[in-house]
């Protein structure tokens, strides 16, 4: 076994491991700070496979943004970690362990040894040192990949417009601030300095 | 047995790797030295700014305060509230930290002296900064307490959105250099002051260094902190070494942010009399020192601010994020990508 | 027009600048600090510090037991008893100021008709248990003849105002 075999083993155990702990704590902070250690580790698995690109981004956009955003919202969230017994655990066991097996069959079958096994290709040559990942990716998603790439990108956009034209509705009893509006505010509109004359002066007894 | 011995035999030998640890050791302390004597001039440069004289009692002008401090912070109890998750608890300040000295590990001091020269630099720095905020948001859950809660919402929401500002304003950089890698970032700026990327990208440099001070919790952002409003923010309940670690973390992000403010804008090691009648009159002084010239204009900065900006409005702060920097960023990014598509002279030809 | 010049400055954070200017500009000035063990304050004759009781010259302590100042304290810091004297004459068996309570507010000294109870120049003290925060009269008699001096300079150099 090599050091590169061992960190393979070491990594992809975490990753089960982090995993099953996710779908088993109570807590659902908990299981979101162990779905960010599955990410870290599924990042370590790919350096291994010098994606190292991918692996940064996979940190940079998963653990760096979109964990923290699910955090936020689990946070918020008033669960009665009392309520949910662990009776709910066993009873939905068995659908769950159900549908695991029919999916790892279906991995077995698409994505397994007969598909994808060793035999079928030859491992990569190792890069040389001087092998740019990321200039790689980008020569490829923009000459060879481009429409594909193109069209994920429109998909994305009309989905974060329909979900800001979802939300965003003016409700005519709602107050709110306009902080432009406030910035943009001065002195001269807000303050009128008031020249008059002070008090008569109290006459000597 | 074979196995064995091959597993073994298959490892880095150990001299490499002790001479990784010797690099780190190198790296890392005299940063927390750094970090330390940061604090202390934070104090007196702020107490200047405020007409006084700040911390002067311990060690001749005070120089021994930070010390003072930190034996103080060393010897306190560390009181973990009832109801805290004692393990997050005390893992919080730690994933504050260490995502503030990994960064360093591709930082380069000089040409070729750095820790380890990965192609992905920027994107590495990129990743670190946004895993910091796990150490606010889990410091601020697991203290089982309303203000640091309020704290670390703040902050998550803050340091998301800054970040996007942050990323575009980095793009700008890539698009400009050609590279992600830092050490050909500052190559690409080669030929004195006017050849650094403060004056092509004045926008975005502008823009990173305050979103590097929003991202850092620092004044005028410090509503995660927020002294008058929510007593210290995430960091409430933290006492004693605990809390000397988030401490260390906030000035330590603070430097790393000066750093690559300098290695992105402002040229890191490079002269900036390069390429002017003065070049050999400056041969003799390293890059390294140049390179430590520049943190600190930037390291001033950042106290210069506190001393003179009132906190920002929550909302101000987000409308800033969304609807100013993130525009700014994205037109300008065009405009670079236009002058390096058509050579513009001086910089990008 | 106007919005577009708005636009400009903050664009280019031109207030922003300005203050950095104010503040820059401070960080040269002379500093307020006063370095307080080796440099200190100026007092004022009217200084109102810890309380003393005075004598006469001749050795005869002055405060009569009219129990004004007792009645005029806003804090209520101020308990006497009294009775005669072997000779006769009234005075106090009891003077009690408790320092906790005392706002030094300095109307004992002012209300007091012959000048026996005032308030000194001293104000770096400390006690070691809570009884001693109570000044007894004789604490009071042995403060005033130890700085009578002084407080009879600050007397006579006020009492013009008087």
């Amino acid at each position: 076994m090599t050091f590169e075999k061992f960190l393979f083993y070491f990594f992809a155990a975490m990753v089960i491991f982090a995993g099953l702990m996710l779908i088993t704590r109570r807590n659902p902070v908990h299981s979101v700070l162990f779905l960010v250690l599955a990410f870290f580790n599924a990042a370590g698995l790919w350096m291994l496979m010098e994606a190292e690109f991918l692996a940064i981004a996979l940190v940079l956009v998963y653990v760096g943004a979109v964990m923290v955003l699910f955090l936020f919202v689990v946070m918020m969230l008033d669960i009665n970690v009392a309520e949910l017994k662990p009776g709910c655990f066993i009873k939905y066991l068995p659908v769950g362990l159900l549908i695991a097996l029919t999916m790892v069959v279906e991995m077995v079958m698409v994505v397994g040894p007969s598909h994808f096994g060793l035999a079928l290709y030859a491992a990569p040559a190792p890069h040389a040192p001087g092998y740019s990942n990321t200039r790689e990716l980008g020569e490829m998603l923009y000459t060879t990949y481009m429409y594909p790439f193109e069209i994920a990108a429109v998909i994305l956009l009309v989905a974060i417009v329909a979900a800001i034209g979802l939300t965003l509705r003016r409700r005519p009893d709602s107050r709110y601030q306009n902080p432009s509006k406030q910035v943009r505010v001065k002195r001269d509109e807000r303050l009128r300095i008031v020249k008059m004359p002070a008090e008569a002066k109290m006459e000597p007894k | 047995m074979d196995a064995i011995s091959n597993f073994l035999a298959s490892f880095p030998s150990e001299f490499p790797v002790l001479w990784i640890l010797v690099r780190i050791v190198v790296i890392v302390l005299p940063l927390m030295l750094a970090v330390a004597y940061f604090t202390y001039a934070e104090r007196k440069i702020i107490g200047y700014m405020q007409v006084r004289l700040g911390p002067n009692r311990v060690g001749p002008k005070g120089w021994l305060q930070p010390i003072a401090d930190a034996v103080k912070l060393m010897f306190k109890e560390i009181v973990i509230p009832t109801g805290a998750n004692k393990f997050l608890f005390v893992l919080a300040p730690m994933l504050a930290l260490g995502p503030a000295l990994a960064a360093w590990a591709v930082l380069p001091f000089d040409d070729g002296l750095v820790l380890t020269d990965i192609d992905a630099g920027l994107l590495y720095i990129l990743a670190l900064t946004s895993v910091a905020v796990y150490g606010v948001i889990i410091a601020g859950w697991t203290s089982n307490s309303k203000y640091a809660f309020l704290g670390a919402i703040r902050s998550a929401a803050q340091i998301v959105s800054y970040e996007i500002a942050m990323g575009f304003a980095l793009v700008g950089v890539l698009v400009a250099a050609g590279s992600l890698n830092l050490s050909q970032i500052v190559h690409a700026q080669e030929g004195g002051i006017l050849h650094w990327f403060w004056l092509p990208l004045l926008p975005l440099f502008v823009i990173y260094f305050v979103s590097g001070v929003a991202e850092t919790n620092r004044a005028p952002f410090d509503v995660a902190e927020g002294e008058s409003e929510i007593v210290a923010g995430f960091h409430v309940e933290y006492s004693g070494m605990t809390f000397a670690v988030f401490f260390l973390a906030e000035y330590a992000n603070m430097i790393l942010v000066s750093a690559l403010t300098a290695l992105m804008f402002l040229g890191g090691w490079l002269s900036p009399f390069q390429g002017t009648f003065m070049e050999s009159w400056f041969d003799w002084v390293p890059g390294i020192v140049w390179f430590f010239l520049k943190i600190l204009i930037f390291g001033f900065l950042f106290l210069w601010f506190r001393a003179t900006f009132p906190r920002y409005r929550y909302d101000q702060i987000m409308r800033l994020g969304w609807k100013v920097f993130i525009p700014i960023t994205i037109v300008w990014i065009l405009v670079v990508a236009v002058a390096v598509v058509y050579k513009f002279p001086i910089w990008f030809d | 027009m106007n919005t577009l010049v708005n636009y400009v400055r903050s664009l280019f954070l031109l207030e922003l600048f300005r203050g950095m200017g104010v503040t820059g500009r401070y960080l040269f000035r002379s500093k307020f600090t006063l370095e307080y063990p080796e440099e200190r304050a100026p007092q004022s004759p009217r200084f109102r510090g810890l309380h003393a009781q005075r004598r006469y010259p001749n050795g005869e302590e002055r405060c009569i037991a009219c129990k004004l100042c007792e009645a005029t304290c806003p804090a209520l810091a101020i308990t006497i008893e009294a009775a005669p004297r072997e000779d006769g004459q009234r005075r106090t068996t009891r003077y009690d100021i408790d320092l906790f309570k005392c706002i030094f507010c300095g109307f004992c000294e002012e209300s007091c008709p012959v000048d026996a109870i005032v308030e000194s120049r001293i104000y770096e003290y400390h006690f070691e248990n809570r009884e001693d925060a109570v000044m007894t009269k004789n604490k009071l008699l042995a403060l005033g003849d130890r700085y009578e001096r002084q407080l009879a300079a600050d007397r006579a150099a006020q009492a013009a105002y008087r």
